[in-house]
């Protein structure tokens, strides 16, 4: 690797800086005694103690998670199988497939929000009863979500040589099994990756959340609200957490990565 | 003899009382519901019930234990989104707190049931100057929560001799050192406030008017925020901001140089009521979380944990002494003589308001109007040459 020159230091001190000093900041102040945001008073856990008896945060939290990990479940699912699809088509189908998708990633999501709440309220008239709450957030999430698990599993696709699947079957594999055992271990990275992304994006959506809510409330939906009073040094301490939590992932992941990379090396 | 020893037992059994709200005193029939499997949507402000924390009381918790009422407790920013989702069609609640003109407006639209007081007999507990106001001058559509003035928060160090009148948030001498309220109808009823006018206005003259004052507020404002104000305040960033008075005493508590003024010229009395939207399925069971609400240790317990006044006569009894007496939270009747109650505007009023706030907003007297054109012209530019490139790269790979 070549040796940076000052001013690339200093650029990526000043990059890195933006991006993290927000989260040291918030970090910090989780642990702060009084109440303000602008004073440290003194080092406590109180927060941290407080808010896992607060059950209005812990259950907005609890809604996040299941939510996340189901619409990233189903949407990785339903994406894989259309991207196989979308891959099988002709040069101006896929086109038009292709970009019919790009259309709710690029619409301002109020757009998509309201535009499902509509949809929803038409089907509560329509078939009665309560249907707002955890199905319509489902709905929701899964379908901002797919497109993205489209994106990133269609050129991954593309770049597999469609000559190993027919290899597969020639040695005797039946399409199920030829999918199996070799198309999906090839696209696993991305589909993998658009799994974390979904996780992500359903995690941090409000606006769409908050049209499809109904009576369920979801993490973004409760801090959000605290706006009027003021927002509880609780919410710094659970961001704190879950920043710590992801970083322990991402950093075990890259450690696995990099110690199979070795592996295949000495194979090698 | 007699009454001073019961008082005495009485003041000895206090303690274990709040302790376990369970135990309430009234012989108020809680447990009708139990085993029924009834959920209760109430949908509050952020932050607006005693939750537990600080070693206070759990409201919620406490209630679902009492009565076996499942209970699905949300919350949202303001009235406005409140009014939006319930109007929308998006979700059934089953009881919902808001302000003063927003249950006369959604009274006027039919959006609010009419309530079985029968099922509500804390309702005598509150005190009769909170009943009957404007919004529902009938008495049929609110329970009283909390209520409060809005006055200036100001820093004693910053800002120098008394605070008694709204022009201060005019004076030069404090430029980029004045808050406001980042919503139109409280920035609009200091305005009108301040030039003598209702805070109910009537006429597209009387906002014309309120808005040209806005407009000349601005160049010292130093930003129009909501819950920003309490680190602002406490922190010293900022000498003067109105705001409610039930904050004004958190803010105080977190830094004793701050102090609260109501100013001369009367201000936006507030009252914060529970209320059963049309189409809520477990009616009865929203009237008893509503009546529970008003027990006297419960409505002492929100009082003290939200820091907003209550309306609860026997609550406000059980306060600290120098809460009770606190002229912030308990303005003497002179004081509340010379409020007024937000009431429902009629349609074009408020569209006119929403309007000419928008304006005031993005009106920026250094003329900087001129900015965004060119930066779409920039944005046009940059997209013409990235498809101009293109394309004369696309000529070459085809030789």
């Amino acid at each position: 690797m070549k040796k940076m020159s000052v001013f690339s230091k200093i650029y990526l001190a000043v990059f890195f800086s933006f991006m993290y000093i927000p989260i040291a900041v918030m970090i910090v102040f989780s642990f702060n005694e009084s109440k303000s945001r602008s004073v440290f008073t003194g080092f406590t856990l109180d927060w941290y103690k407080s808010l896992f008896r607060n059950e209005m945060i812990l259950s907005a939290l609890g809604i996040s998670l299941v939510l996340a990990f189901g619409s990233a479940i189903v949407a990785t699912v339903i994406g894989t199988l259309a991207s196989i699809g979308i891959n099988s088509m002709r040069k101006t189908t896929r086109g038009i497939i292709m970009n019919i998708s790009y259309m709710p990633v690029i619409n301002p999501e109020i757009i998509t929000g309201v535009s499902l709440m509509l949809l929803f309220v038409v089907a509560k008239t329509a078939m009665g009863g309560k249907i707002f709450g955890m199905s319509t957030l489902l709905i929701a999430h899964i379908t901002f979500n797919l497109p993205y698990v489209i994106f990133n599993v269609t050129p991954k696709l593309k770049q597999m040589d469609v000559k190993m699947y027919e290899a597969a079957l020639d040695l005797g594999c039946n399409p199920r099994q030829a999918f199996f055992k070799v198309v999906l271990p090839e696209i696993m990275p991305a589909v993998v990756s658009s799994f974390l992304i979904c996780l992500t994006y359903s995690i941090d959506d409000f606006i769409i959340s908050y049209f499809a809510s109904g009576t369920v409330q979801t993490l973004p939906i409760a801090i959000y609200s605290m706006t009027r009073k003021k927002v509880s040094p609780e919410i710094n301490a659970l961001s704190t957490i879950m920043f710590v939590v992801i970083l322990s992932v991402i950093l075990l992941i890259n450690a696995k990565d990099s110690q199979s990379q070795k592996k295949k090396k000495t194979r090698a | 003899m007699i009454s001073a020893l019961l008082a005495l037992v009485l003041t000895a059994m206090l303690p274990m009382v709040s302790a376990a709200a369970a135990e309430t005193k009234s012989d108020y029939n809680y447990t009708r519901f139990k085993g029924a499997g009834v959920t209760l949507n109430v949908y509050n402000w952020g932050l607006y019930i005693s939750d537990g924390s600080d070693g206070a009381a759990d409201v919620v918790k406490d209630f679902e234990e009492l009565t076996g009422i499942k209970v699905n407790y949300t919350t949202y920013d303001t009235n406005e989104s409140m009014y939006a989702k319930i109007k929308s069609g998006g979700a059934d609640y089953d009881v919902i707190i808001p302000s003063d003109y927003m249950i006369g407006k959604m009274a006027q639209e039919g959006m609010l049931a009419e309530l079985n007081f029968d099922n509500i007999p804390n309702y005598k507990m509150i005190g009769d100057q909170y009943k009957g106001l404007a919004y529902d001058s009938d008495e049929k559509y609110s329970v009283p929560y909390t209520w409060g003035v809005v006055g200036v928060v100001y820093n004693t160090t910053m800002v120098d001799g008394e605070v008694d009148s709204w022009d201060i948030l005019w004076d030069a001498a404090y430029s980029g050192n004045v808050l406001m309220f980042n919503n139109s109808r409280d920035a609009f009823a200091i305005a009108a406030k301040k030039l003598g006018l209702s805070l109910n206005p009537s006429s597209q003259k009387e906002i014309d008017e309120i808005a040209a004052e806005l407009k000349k507020q601005k160049p010292i404002v130093q930003a129009y925020v909501m819950d920003e104000i309490f680190d602002k305040m406490t922190g010293g960033e900022a000498a003067l901001a109105p705001y409610y008075a039930g904050d004004a005493i958190t803010m105080i508590e977190d830094n004793p140089d701050l102090a609260f003024a109501i100013p001369k010229e009367g201000t936006n009395y507030f009252v914060d009521a529970m209320c059963i939207p049309k189409g809520s399925t477990n009616k009865e069971a929203a009237e008893m979380f509503i009546n529970y609400m008003c027990e006297t240790e419960v409505a002492l317990a929100n009082c003290e944990f939200i820091g907003y006044s209550t309306p609860q006569v026997e609550a406000v009894k059980l306060l600290p002494e120098e809460l009770a007496n606190s002229p912030i939270m308990y303005p003497s009747e002179e004081v509340l003589e010379n409020t007024e109650v937000f009431e429902v505007l009629p349609e074009e009023i408020n569209t006119a308001m929403d309007a000419a706030w928008s304006s005031m907003k993005a009106h920026e007297e250094g003329g900087s109007g001129w900015i965004i054109p060119v930066l779409m012209l920039i944005a046009v530019a940059v997209i013409i040459l990235s498809i101009w490139r293109k394309n004369v790269r696309k000529k070459r790979d085809d030789y």
